[in-house]
């Protein structure tokens, strides 16, 4: 089926190559990341993680996009979805892809980073997460390739085929609790240090990855035809609204526990993130921004009347998209560094040169899922000669 | 196997005088001292305990002796002067504010409020950075020395995040431009790993007492804090002491003596 990849319209391989200009640009800053090490981040003693680990965690949500569609085809065998899993998993692929990417471009000495396996470590958190990644990629490579291929040949999956999809759903559970373990066990770091971080983690990832996942389908929709049925689409809109309401429900309470409990090293994160600190606002305008854009998104997307409407669909997930973004890929690293270990505040922002090595992890990821997502859309086109509804008739369904 | 250790020691200790006659003028500045390296008989001379651990007489620090042990801790142990957030720091002084930020301190008496503590890796029981280390370049020794092994260190910094004591630094870049005078008895770094104190375990290994201790003139004690009858042991029963950020319950190995 690769040579799918290899075949296409001007408008692929503009995208291709356009993609690929933006990866060899960030990779000139990676070089010179390389040559003068991580002093060209705006990281310190005190910020000691930032903007890469912050997309990190982001694209790991992502990566779950998948299991929103999975679990509900494979568990309650709801066949709607039929057309979209192998949009979710090929999805995953990218982003699990682009989280390693991100891992590599932060470490000081990339060129160890198989220490992590020639002295696994079991009792670090940050050992079972490259466990859990590598096996999530693994699966979702597996499982996607080989049920795309069964489908071209018109032939049911093989059995074990189904048995690791079903797997990898309870997988992407694991890569985010071990995600968020990450971050949530340790001492003196107020902002991390919550028993819901897990569960924050999955509900911002069952919003944020399905929305991406969402207005992806939709675009393609817009530029190839491929339809993968108004039923799916509606549906995972739903699956977003809720997951967005846990979301929402859990930041709730963590305002709770920190403010009604009066905690100080709890309160002063928060603070430092919504009103400023010590005098340093810098994150001051994102946070409401997310505010805004969270709540709004959920008045765009729980009525069913406005949810169903294309346009306002499309506006409330993109809202959704940066509101989350901002929460998880920006606040959650910086407001868990800031107060530091002396509850003074040491300021961070990311640098030209650390947003530029981001683009390149970015444009790799976006190749990466170009390229699976035009061998899936072509396949299912020859398979169906040009007829993109074939949706399995409803009486099968739920 | 005894015996070659020594043999190859002897041939080491030939080396450095070899090493201490030619200046290493290609490392920067002249040595600020380059005596010969420890012979196996130093190493027979080496300090053992069941738990090292230090007390610290806050009320005899003034800056300048804070600074006095920091100058020696780093010059000691290559620590470069880099400027910035980005530094480098083994030894350190701060307010009583940061040191003991859990304290929540109010109406604190003069002399407290004003007071420079002395800061440096805690050496905790429990130590977060060792537990959350995924190479073990980070480890604890059986004599409760919290080590780094800075050529198995990848650079992920996670230790740092564990670390609630803000007692670790990363080499974000290149340090040996900054590092002014250089010792040639103990390694520099390269870019890319963390470091921090280790109890100068390199001179524990020969019968020496930590350079900070040596430097503070008795205003810190180092000890065996599983030997009742030491030193620092009989210091902590005569003196109220505390640790900072109990709370973590990481246990620290240092105490403080207001």
């Amino acid at each position: 089926m690769l040579e799918k990849a290899l075949k296409g319209s001007p408008r692929y391989w503009g995208t291709l190559i356009g993609l690929g200009l933006l990866m060899l640009l960030g990779m000139g800053f990676w070089l010179y990341q390389l040559v003068h090490g991580l002093v060209i981040t705006g990281m310190s003693r005190d910020v000691s993680w930032g903007f890469y680990i912050a997309q990190f965690t982001y694209l790991v949500g992502v990566a779950a996009s998948a299991v929103m569609l999975v679990l509900p085809y494979y568990f309650h065998h709801y066949k709607q979805f039929a057309k979209m899993i192998i949009l979710g998993e090929f999805l995953a692929i990218a982003a699990v892809s682009m989280c390693m990417g991100f891992i590599v471009v932060d470490l000081g000495q990339p060129q160890r980073m198989l220490n992590v396996m020639i002295n696994a470590t079991p009792h670090s958190m940050l050992f079972w997460d490259m466990c859990v990644l590598m096996g999530y990629l693994f699966l979702n490579i597996l499982v996607g390739w080989t049920s795309l291929q069964a489908f071209k040949n018109d032939m049911a999956p093989p059995h074990w085929c189904k048995v690791l999809a079903i797997v990898s759903v309870i997988w992407a559970f694991s890569i985010h609790t071990v995600t968020a373990f990450l971050i949530a066990g340790l001492p003196g770091r107020h902002y991390f240090l919550t028993a819901v971080m897990a569960a924050r983690f999955l509900a911002s990832a069952f919003c944020a990855g399905p929305a991406i996942l969402l207005l992806l389908t939709l675009l393609v929709r817009k530029l190839t035809g491929f339809d993968p049925g108004d039923k799916a689409l509606k549906r995972l809109a739903v699956i977003i609204t809720y997951a967005m309401c846990v979301n929402v429900f859990l930041y709730l309470c963590e305002l709770f526990t920190a403010f009604y409990s009066n905690m100080p090293g709890h309160i002063a994160p928060i603070r430092f993130l919504f009103s400023g600190l010590d005098g340093h606002y810098e994150l001051v305008p994102f946070m409401w921004t997310a505010v805004v854009l969270g709540l709004g998104c959920l008045v765009i997307l729980i009525p069913t009347s406005i949810r169903e409407k294309t346009p306002a669909l499309v506006l409330g997930l993109i809202m959704l998209v940066i509101s989350t973004w901002i929460d998880k890929g920006l606040a959650l690293m910086i407001g868990g560094f800031t107060p530091n270990p002396f509850e003074t505040v040491t300021s961070y922002l990311p640098t030209v040169p650390e947003l530029m090595v981001s683009v390149m992890i970015f444009a790799l990821g976006g190749i990466i899922l170009t390229v699976l997502w035009k061998i899936a859309i072509e396949v299912r086109v020859e398979v169906e000669g040009g007829n993109l509804s074939m949706v399995p008739p409803p009486a099968e369904s739920e | 196997m005894k015996s070659n250790r020594r043999e190859f020691l002897k041939l080491a200790a030939v080396s450095a005088m070899g090493v201490g006659a030619a200046r290493l003028g290609f490392l920067g500045d002249a040595p600020a001292f380059a005596g010969p390296l420890p012979t196996a008989a130093d190493f027979e001379k080496g300090f053992k305990a069941k738990h090292w651990g230090m007390a610290v007489f806050s009320a005899k620090f003034t800056p300048e002796l804070i600074e006095k042990c920091r100058t020696a801790c780093h010059t000691e142990h290559n620590v470069p002067d880099i400027p910035g957030k980005k530094q480098i720091k083994w030894f350190w002084g701060a307010s009583y504010h940061e040191a003991f930020p859990t304290e929540q301190g109010q109406f604190l008496s003069e002399d407290v409020e004003h007071r420079e503590f002395p800061l440096l890796c805690n050496h905790c029981e429990q130590p977060m950075c060792v537990r959350v280390c995924p190479t073990q370049a980070t480890f604890q020794r059986p004599d409760g020395i919290v080590m780094m092994d800075f050529h198995r260190c990848i650079g992920c910094r996670y230790c740092m995040a564990g670390c609630p004591f803000g007692a670790r630094s990363f080499n974000f870049q290149d340090p040996r431009p900054f590092i002014h005078n250089f010792n040639p008895h103990y390694p520099t770094r390269m870019r890319g790993v963390v470091e921090k104190c280790d109890f100068c375990a390199e001179r524990l290994a020969i019968g020496k007492l930590p350079v900070c201790v040596e430097a503070a003139g008795g205003a810190l004690v180092f000890g065996d804090l599983g030997d009742e009858n030491s030193d620092i042991r009989k210091v902590l029963r005569e003196h109220f002491a505390i640790r900072r950020k109990p709370d973590a319950g990481t246990s620290p190995s240092v105490y403080y003596i207001l």
